[in-house]
């Protein structure tokens, strides 16, 4: 019963832009019943970025944008879609700029090589040293 | 009349400053020797007057004189006395001419009591700091001028974002600065060692203190903005990789690797190129954060100026300083060799490890900063947030914090890994206990604070171990000093890992008499009434908070409605215990009399700031005993001086 609720709020659910109009979405400052299903809402809403705001996520902006979005997360997580499912329809809705984890595409490359760059930098200048230091004192 | 003798003073210490770098420089050469003597005291002079240009701006904004744009932008007459004072820097010409100040107060004070160098590095490293201090006096004077009066004087000021308006924040910015430009002389000693080839244990000694202090007011710096960043915005969050914030962690993380590198050097005469070039990195990590904060390039509530031509100001400035100091690093890497060699099992390396991890870190946090602002760029927006920078920062932290439990056990030049094998076998028990303890009692918590944790706890016992043995009373302040900083860095882990593991929240709209549990605590929403302050109105909340049947503790949250500017804050109310915060807020009027609220309880969670002001205390006293340690070494260098001269006689 809950589920064809919460899939029937969806359907009535207006473009997000649109909603600073209408009354504050119920699930924006409302937790969901099941505890578990609270926690995989808030791990994600976490890395969510609040549109309006400044570097803060969707789980601590007092933004009405804020308020929806978290309103469509714990709403579509109650009808039970994965925490994934939702991020790319965020994605695809507001484009890259919504999620905090960067999604592996070419644009984002560069910041996964970096680390490995890292990586491998910081293992050659410490085997190189190690080396250079055993050969010296031998 | 103040603004204008003000800004006199300024264009006096810029071209005293212009002095400086042209003496300094000239009496490098054969000819222009006699010019050295007077470097130190146009140094002395041109700090004093910057500061005296910045105290008349101090008055300015104390006595609300609207005549000048500064003041009328930024303050108001009904403002309280603190946040008069406070605005004078919590603005974007005010700050720049704060960071001026506290440079040329550094110079002052380098060319007044610095005497160990060679004369020849003294002057290069005044030239030096004089070279850097000329570009941000060029920047005030010609793009962010702070004494511009208005052709009419305004009615009344605009006032100070309320959100600044606060105790904590009106001291944040400060200690900021004092971190950022206690690095400019570092990064000076750099210079003037590179361009005389004059690296070794005086420079590492001589430039130590300056990183150290740096390093403390950055330490504390860091660690307020981040409370004032979990009780000011009312969600609880203390840590969001938010550029701003990131603009901090840069410049502490480089000055964490120079002050472990200049200790190597200062002790044993080993790591000399990589000191130099962590000198320069540290202070262009600055410049960095003061762009990203300046330029107006990220728009926040830190970013006071959005102005396109300041930015490009800054970024010519940072060219010059960091491109210059780069090309001279490259053209004397070669003269200057890496200096005493080290066994792969010796403290040295253990700090080589720690250094590669810092850096490695500082990478992929610059990277992260700046990659968004780059894609912004060729109009790709991305998003960079703590899903990236906690688990990549992890693959060098994770490393780090186990060398970190080792490496102060460890003989300098070469040590057998079986002689310290034993003792730190008790740490190693200590955090594999804590992991058991984690899975048997709390089953579904998450790797990273599981990890976290019982690192936490291993390093906490390994980090006391240097004091092991060793008579207390004797043991060297600066052994102290290191020994209270690692812990404040289990500390303030064991803190973070703890409110990411066990934090609990409720989101509830209550009416007045109504009560929640969250965690182990009943809360009762008590009353809600309205209140008043010397320039807001509010609703306050009054909550009763009780633990297990216990008294009740009282607790007030408020909406506060600012009027110059208008804005809403929520002011959050705190509970602390010795195990914890009750964290409680008071959100907006919901419908039928009910009114949102939101509780948490956050186990342990003051413990990250408990850590941070551990790690300053431990870099205090660290200063403490280098400090003490340099001034009896002056006193009896005097003292030998004086018995010559008497026996000359």
């Amino acid at each position: 019963m809950k589920r064809v609720l919460a899939l029937a709020l969806l359907f009535v659910a207006v473009p997000v832009g649109a909603q600073d109009l209408l009354p504050p979405a119920p699930y924006a400052y409302k937790q969901l019943d099941d505890p578990r299903q609270e926690a995989e809402a808030l791990a994600l809403m976490e890395t969510l970025r609040c549109l309006k705001c400044q570097s803060q996520s969707i789980a601590d902006s007092d933004a009405s944008m804020a308020g929806d979005m978290r309103h469509q997360v714990r709403s579509r997580i109650a009808a039970g879609e994965e925490p994934e499912e939702i991020r790319e329809w965020l994605v695809e809705r507001y484009g890259d700029y919504v999620t905090y984890t960067p999604q592996v595409r070419p644009l984002t490359l560069p910041l996964f090589a970096a680390p490995i760059v890292f990586l491998i930098l910081a293992v050659v200048l410490l085997r190189r040293r190690f080396r250079k230091r055993s050969e010296g004192t031998e | 009349m103040i603004a204008e003798l003000g800004l006199a003073m300024l264009w006096l210490a810029a071209a005293l400053a212009l002095l400086q770098l042209a003496a300094g420089a000239f009496a490098l050469s054969a000819r222009g020797r006699e010019l050295g003597g007077i470097v130190r005291p146009v140094a002395v002079v041109q700090g004093v007057l910057c500061a005296l240009s910045f105290f008349a701006l101090i008055v300015l904004f104390l006595r609300t004189d609207l005549s000048v744009k500064l003041v009328a932008t930024n303050s108001h007459s009904l403002k309280p006395f603190v946040y008069k004072l406070a605005g004078t820097w919590g603005n974007h010409e005010g700050s720049m001419l704060l960071w001026v100040t506290v440079m040329g107060l550094a110079g002052s004070f380098v060319a007044l009591f610095e005497r160990r160098l060679r004369e020849a590095t003294m002057l290069a490293t005044l030239a030096g700091q004089a070279f850097v201090s000329i570009g941000f006096y060029a920047f005030l004077l010609f793009s962010s001028n702070p004494f511009e009066r208005l052709p009419e004087p305004a009615a009344e000021g605009n006032g100070l974002n309320p959100l600044l308006q606060d105790i904590g924040l009106a001291f944040h910015p400060p200690t900021l600065y004092l971190g950022y430009v206690g690095l400019s002389v570092a990064f000076s000693f750099a210079i003037g060692a590179l361009i005389t080839r004059d690296v070794g244990p005086a420079f590492a000694r001589a430039m130590r203190p300056w990183v150290l202090g740096a390093w403390i007011f950055l330490s504390l710096g860091i660690t307020a903005g981040s409370y004032w960043a979990y009780y000011e915005l009312g969600w609880g969050g203390w840590w969001f990789w938010d550029p701003v914030e990131n603009a901090s962690l840069m410049p502490w993380l480089a000055a964490t690797a120079l002050l472990h590198s200049a200790s190597v050097l200062a002790a044993r005469n080993a790591l000399r190129a990589w000191t130099v070039m962590l000198g320069v990195v540290a202070f262009s990590m600055s410049m960095i954060g003061t762009f990203l904060v300046r330029s107006g390039i990220l728009t926040s509530v830190h970013a006071f100026a959005v102005d396109p031509e300041r930015g490009s100001f800054i970024l010519a400035l940072l060219a010059i300083y960091i491109g210059g100091a780069l090309a001279l690093f490259a053209t004397r890497a070669s003269t200057i060799t890496e200096g005493a060699r080290f066994a792969p099992v010796s403290r040295e390396s253990a700090l080589v490890v720690n250094n590669v991890a810092l850096s490695a870190i500082l990478g992929i946090v610059l990277v992260g900063t700046l990659y968004p602002l780059l894609t912004e760029a060729f109009d790709e927006k991305v998003s960079v947030g703590p899903p990236y920078f906690n688990p990549m920062g992890a693959i060098f932290f994770v490393p780090m914090l186990v060398v970190m439990a080792i490496g102060p056990m460890l003989r300098w030049r070469g040590d057998r890994a079986a002689r310290v094998s034993g003792k730190l076998a008790i740490p190693a028990l200590a955090a594999a206990a804590t992991a058991l303890g984690l899975v048997a009692l709390a089953p579904t918590i998450k790797p990273m604070p599981f990890l976290g944790i019982a690192l936490a706890v291993g390093l906490a016992v390994a980090s006391v171990l240097p004091l092991v043995g060793r008579e207390l009373k004797r043991t060297p302040l600066p052994t102290w000093g290191m020994v209270v900083a690692h812990f404040g860095i289990a500390v303030a882990l064991f803190g973070v890992g703890s409110d990411s593991a066990f934090s609990t929240e409720k989101l509830v709209a209550s009416r007045v008499g109504e009560t929640h549990a969250v965690g182990p605590w009943q809360v009762t929403l008590s009353d809600i009434e309205p209140v008043a302050g010397p320039n807001w109105t509010a609703i306050e909340a009054t909550m009763a908070a009780s633990h297990a049947g216990g008294a009740a503790s009282e607790l007030h949250s408020q909406s506060r409605n600012f009027t110059s500017p208008p804005l809403v804050t929520s002011e959050s109310a705190l509970l602390t215990r010795w195990n914890g915060q009750l964290y409680a807020v008071l959100g907006e009027e919901a419908d039928d009399q009910r009114w949102q609220l939101r509780l948490w309880w956050k186990p342990f969670v003051p413990m990250i700031w408990y850590g941070g002001l551990l790690i300053g205390l431990g870099g205090l006293l660290a200063l403490i005993g280098r400090v003490a340690h340099d001034v009896r070494r002056l006193r009896a260098e005097g003292k030998i001086a004086y018995r010559r001269q008497r026996q000359g006689r």
